[in-house]
């Protein structure tokens, strides 16, 4: 953790200063292979999905072109709003959670030495797992019959976590913030460490205490790392589909039933591709939107950079 | 968790001079971020604990003994109920498809990478690079169904080739973005002088681009392969037979087939993550410090 590497950053400012001389047609061919081959299973079928979202498909059979019935279907279907607001749901809920845990903890891991090496090792493990290794250790974990609750017979333990609906929507979250606050916490260390430490000597001598240098100072610095790290939460959020999965099936009910879920029920298990692809192109375009909110937000143009990861 | 979040806007700060403030920026430990680190770490390692001693012990004892408290005598019977569970199979199909689709996809991002920073300023470049660049928007679970098309077509569903495919393409972009950036840092001078030299750009790319962006492709491969290697929605939709199943997938199928035996469970668990952790432990610093490096302001 100690070498953050700024090199990075730095040149994304500068793009025009490039080390190549211009115009150079001979290393073009040399961005081919990549270029073909993410437009084969990338760029096609983004078109893909519009189009079959016009069709009527049973994923076996034969593709019909049908105009606007998918859609029509898609968007008349109660389990839509049901899963936008669902989705709605995790995303706002993760986001209050994981913002202040991680920029606190991010902030304490780069301002003590000591530990920071010890923390930064233990705190990334859960980004080394599955989604499914967690789905399936904490489906474990939480059983009320079987799991940690029951073994230790704390009765205030011993719920049925994932059975109840309000109580599986905060065992989700929960989980998530559990699975991503280390990323985040990490990303938030390396933007303080980041800040200038003469901005701090001078607000000492102003005679300023910690509480007023971490509301103005660390916090207005962190401004573009905050939009970063909400970016990535919020988009995220959006494809949140291994762990509700494997962890809830979407339910109690239809309780945790995500948009991706939605898709994928429809798709897959109903054999609906028509409006599980007009599903998929709504979720392409929620998440369009909402990176584009956070870019205007930033006023950064390299945003889009960090959507994928 | 909510007292967690509650407790954020009520920071209260005991600024007791510590002995290691010297260096730091704040006078005095933090005490609450202190606890609070702890704190977590205390909520990330539990479950990991529970996990591993669980998977040490047997059915019987399991169901008796206090969940946290370590085994009294080690089982391994866990673990030989998982690798009969033909676990060598998927994880001999999961090392399959992570080689075989980092090996390509960084081969190809990386002479991508290239290819953008020194073409800077030819308009076919600078259309691919854009198109990278937005790829990164483009969520794999939005194109599934699309994906599942092509590959029926190919007629290579139910196949390892049908997960390889499209991990390759959808490792490409953040791997093209990250080693360009690494490739755009290096001093033009040299390769000024590699021309000089009479090198070809293609020479240039493997003797003076390959070692100075070493750094930059560990940290790409690492990161490549543990979303391939955990990847669950690609298998669960490519393939069917178990002959095909990657671990992921294996993952939730054991759940169904050892049913309320937890041990065994924990054993898959356990079992699954092991090759990860090694590779995070070979390949931390880089990791880290590649990932980080794109998010710090």
């Amino acid at each position: 953790m100690t070498t953050i590497a700024p090199p990075v950053v730095r040149t994304k400012g500068s793009n025009k200063s490039s080390g190549g001389r211009s115009g150079s047609s001979s290393v073009t061919w040399m961005a081919l292979p990549a270029f073909v081959w993410f437009t084969l299973f990338g760029i096609i079928p983004l078109f893909g999905v519009m189009f079959l979202s016009f069709t009527t498909w049973n994923g076996i059979g034969d593709i019909e072109v049908t105009g606007l019935t998918s859609w029509k279907a898609a968007l008349s279907d109660p389990g839509l709003p049901h899963a936008l607001w669902i989705t709605f749901l995790i995303m706002a809920l993760s986001w209050l959670v994981q913002t202040p845990m991680s920029i606190l903890l991010g902030t304490f891991l780069a301002t003590s030495k000591r530990y920071r090496e010890l923390l930064a090792v233990l705190y990334f493990i859960p980004l080394l797992l599955s989604s499914a290794a967690i789905a399936i250790t904490f489906k474990a974990l939480l059983d009320p019959n079987f799991g940690l609750g029951a073994g230790l017979g704390i009765e205030s333990l011993n719920q049925d976590w994932l059975g109840n609906a309000t109580l599986a929507m905060a065992t989700l979250i929960f989980i998530v913030s559990w699975q991503f606050i280390p990323f985040h916490t990490l990303i938030y260390q390396g933007a303080v460490r980041q800040i200038p430490t003469s901005l701090y000597e001078a607000s000492q001598i102003d005679g300023a205490g910690r509480m007023r240098q971490f509301f103005s100072i660390t916090l207005p610095q962190l401004k573009y790392t905050i939009i970063t790290s909400s970016t990535l939460m919020v988009v995220g959020s959006l494809l949140f589909f291994d762990l509700i999965y494997l962890l809830t099936g979407g339910g109690p009910g239809d309780s945790t039933r995500t948009l991706a879920l939605q898709m994928y029920q429809k798709g897959f298990q109903a054999n609906l591709m028509g409006p599980a692809s007009a599903i998929a192109v709504i979720l392409v375009l929620v998440g369009l939107i909402l990176s584009l909110l956070f870019r205007r937000l930033g006023g950064r143009a390299d945003e889009s950079q960090l959507e994928g990861v | 968790m909510s007292t967690i979040t509650e407790r954020t806007p009520a920071t209260t700060v005991t600024g007791t001079p510590g002995p290691r403030v010297k260096k730091s920026r704040f006078r005095g430990y933090n005490w609450l971020g202190g606890s609070l680190s702890w704190l977590w770490l205390f909520v990330v390692m539990l479950p990991i604990y529970w996990i591993v001693i669980t998977s040490f012990k047997t059915q019987d004892t399991y169901f008796i003994t206090n969940p946290l408290a370590p085994p009294t005598d080690l089982t391994f019977e866990n673990y030989k109920a998982v690798i009969e569970a033909d676990f060598v199979r998927y994880f001999f199909n999961s090392v399959v498809i992570t080689a075989g689709a980092v090996v390509p996809a960084v081969a190809v991002s990386f002479m991508a990478g290239y290819a953008v920073v020194r073409g800077a300023g030819n308009r076919t470049l600078k259309a691919m690079n854009w198109i990278f660049l937005t790829g990164l928007a483009i969520p794999l679970q939005a194109v599934i169904i699309p994906v599942y098309l092509i590959i029926i077509k190919l007629k290579l569903y139910d196949t390892l080739l049908a997960i390889i495919l499209p991990s390759i393409a959808f490792a490409i972009p953040l791997s093209v973005i990250v080693l360009s950036n690494f490739i755009r840092d290096i001093p033009k001078e040299l390769f000024e002088s590699m021309r000089m030299d009479g090198a070809s750009e293609w020479g240039t790319l493997w003797r003076l681009a390959f070692p100075l962006t070493r750094p930059a492709l560990v940290t790409v491969t690492i990161y490549s392969a543990l979303n391939i290697w955990n990847g669950f929605l690609l298998p669960l939709v490519l393939t069917q037979s178990p002959d095909q199943r990657a671990i992921p997938l294996a993952l939730a199928n054991f759940q169904g087939q050892f049913g309320i035996n937890v041990p065994a469970i924990a054993a898959s668990v356990t079992l699954t993550t092991v090759p990860i952790v090694i590779l995070y432990a070979i390949g931390r610093r880089q990791l880290l410090s590649g990932l980080t490096a794109g998010f710090g302001k």
